[in-house]
């Protein structure tokens, strides 16, 4: 049997020394400390990006990021509680712009300043090749800054650490938008069941399905076909 | 007592106080006060002293190590600028082991590099394959056609990355010649076509550009070759502010592609001064 001792792990949050159990998550680790999240935290899954942290170790001059929902804690870790990573995001009518880099360069002209340092890419939480897009962006592809940037989850470390001030994930939505807009394929079938939907088509079938009891709905639901 | 505002420097305030103490005890005997007036900081002699500032180098180093990790011994670019920006950085790397030790140390994120490549601009390719095979394959000589070869400073400066001779270049007008084309040579074809000016100080770029047109033209050119994007950016694009009548600016691979009948490889309407009534007129163009 594993004494209590033993399971558990000192971390210091703000500075302050504190002994949590081992496995925790840094949110939750923070939290059984007797901190309460306001903002910085969100979805708990790793999905919404609210809660990107900045964390150090003992004996280790690195500052690491994270995603304290996503993240176990160690032994000696210092810890914060990162609120938001502030950034102005540019205003536009996309229905005005045109896919062109030049356009995300005159709403964003501190992507030319990229040195190529690569601090972005190893602050991600998402493991998202950052500089590359931002290269991309700046040779005009936005095809490629939009799949390469296509996990991002607005987490904001990158433009907190980027030593040329990018607002990186504020970029990549301008360019996702461009893209998805103006120069991704558009789906025919896609269109189609637009239309039809539109058209009232299939209110037949939703009407049977909002008669439908709970037990039923589960029972179709899970016995669906799924085309991958 | 005379007084002048006073730096004394991190060490004065204890491991050189004695120097400190001493010094000002001199100027007061002399009627001297020396006053801190303003809040010093430290005068940053670290990094003022150091002569490797490298984060300039990061991302052309970056390049090369990929390249080198990718199995490359040799890199070619058509853009005179990229080639001037990595070859410096390869060149310098090459000299210093200390430069390229902390560079390959600061992108820990990349294999080393290993200072295995060797970057070249396609007109030094072009000469390497041969003036004879690029005559064998012209379908279409560009006779009687006067090309100014714009070599601008990035192909020829610094020497020590000159793509030849950096006072009497004819690399280009060699490879114009093999396709045909008659050459003009003016002195100002070396000059600079003003560079990133054209984005703050368009003046610059207006006069370098007019000084280099009107040289050319006197001397009856019918169009300026270039190897360089930012050249021909300033030398065909900015005649927009020169009101003269335009003067066609081409890149050279345009002039080698149309002499290798290979038009649709072209592009020639992304000009500002449209070439194709020229060539036109030259039975060059359909």
């Amino acid at each position: 049997m594993i004494k209590m001792e033993e399971r558990m792990v000192r971390i210091y949050v703000m500075g302050k020394e504190y002994r949590v159990p081992a496995g925790l998550t840094i949110l939750k680790a923070t939290e059984y400390a007797g901190y309460r999240f306001i903002r910085g935290c969100g979805c708990r899954g790793g999905f919404c990006g609210a809660c990107g942290t900045l964390y150090r170790k003992e004996g280790d001059y690195k500052l690491y990021t994270a995603l304290a929902c996503q993240t176990i804690v160690e032994d000696g870790m210092y810890l914060v509680q990162l609120p938001f990573v502030p950034a102005p995001k540019a205003i536009y009518d996309i229905e005005k712009l045109k896919p062109f880099g030049e356009v995300v360069l005159s709403f964003y002209p501190e992507v030319a300043r990229c040195v190529g340092c690569n601090t972005c890419t190893k602050t991600c939480p998402q493991e998202i090749e950052v500089m590359e897009f931002i290269q991309a962006v700046k040779r005009g592809d936005l095809e490629r800054a939009s799949e390469l940037s296509f996990d991002c989850i607005q987490c904001g470390l990158c433009a907190a650490r980027c030593p040329a001030e990018i607002k990186h994930y504020h970029v990549a939505q301008l360019v996702r938008r461009l893209y998805g807009k103006y120069l991704a394929k558009h789906s025919e079938p896609l269109k189609k069941r637009l239309r039809e939907i539109e058209k009232s088509s299939y209110e037949k079938e939703v009407d049977e399905l909002m008669r439908m009891s709970q037990e039923d709905l589960k029972r179709i639901y899970y016995s669906r076909e799924i085309k991958v | 007592m005379k007084e002048i505002a006073y730096f004394p420097g991190c060490t004065h305030l204890h491991t050189a106080s004695h120097f400190e103490r001493s010094a000002l005890s001199v100027f007061e005997a002399l009627g001297w006060r020396l006053v801190e007036k303003f809040n010093w900081i430290c005068c940053g002699t670290v990094h003022g002293l150091s002569t490797d500032n490298l984060m300039q180098n990061v991302s052309a180093v970056r390049n090369l190590a990929r390249a080198e990790s990718a199995g490359a011994r040799r890199i070619v670019t058509n853009c005179a600028m990229c080639y001037n920006t990595l070859k410096q950085a390869n060149e310098m790397v090459k000299r210093d082991e200390d430069a390229l030790k902390n560079l390959n140390e600061f992108m820990d994120d990349e294999p080393d590099y290993r200072g295995g490549v060797e970057v070249l601009h396609s007109l030094q390719l072009l000469r390497e394959i041969g003036l004879d095979e690029i005559e064998k394959r012209v379908v279409k000589p560009l006779e009687g056609l006067r090309v100014a070869p714009y070599y601008g400073c990035l192909l020829l400066r610094p020497r020590e990355v000159a793509i030849d001779n950096p006072e009497r270049p004819k690399i280009m007008d060699e490879v114009l010649k093999a396709i045909g084309a008659e050459i003009v040579r003016d002195a100002r074809l070396k000059y600079c076509c003003g560079s990133y000016h054209t984005v703050d100080r368009k003046e610059i770029v207006l006069s370098r550009i007019d000084e280099i047109i009107s040289a050319v033209r006197r001397r009856g050119a019918d169009l300026i070759a270039v190897a360089c994007p930012l050249c021909e950016f300033n030398l065909d694009k900015r005649q927009k502010f020169l009101n003269k009548g335009g003067l066609p600016v081409l890149y050279f691979t345009q002039l080698i592609a149309l002499a290798f009948g290979k038009e649709e490889d072209c592009l020639f309407e992304k000009h500002h001064v449209d070439p194709r009534p020229l060539l036109k007129e030259r039975g060059l163009l359909r």
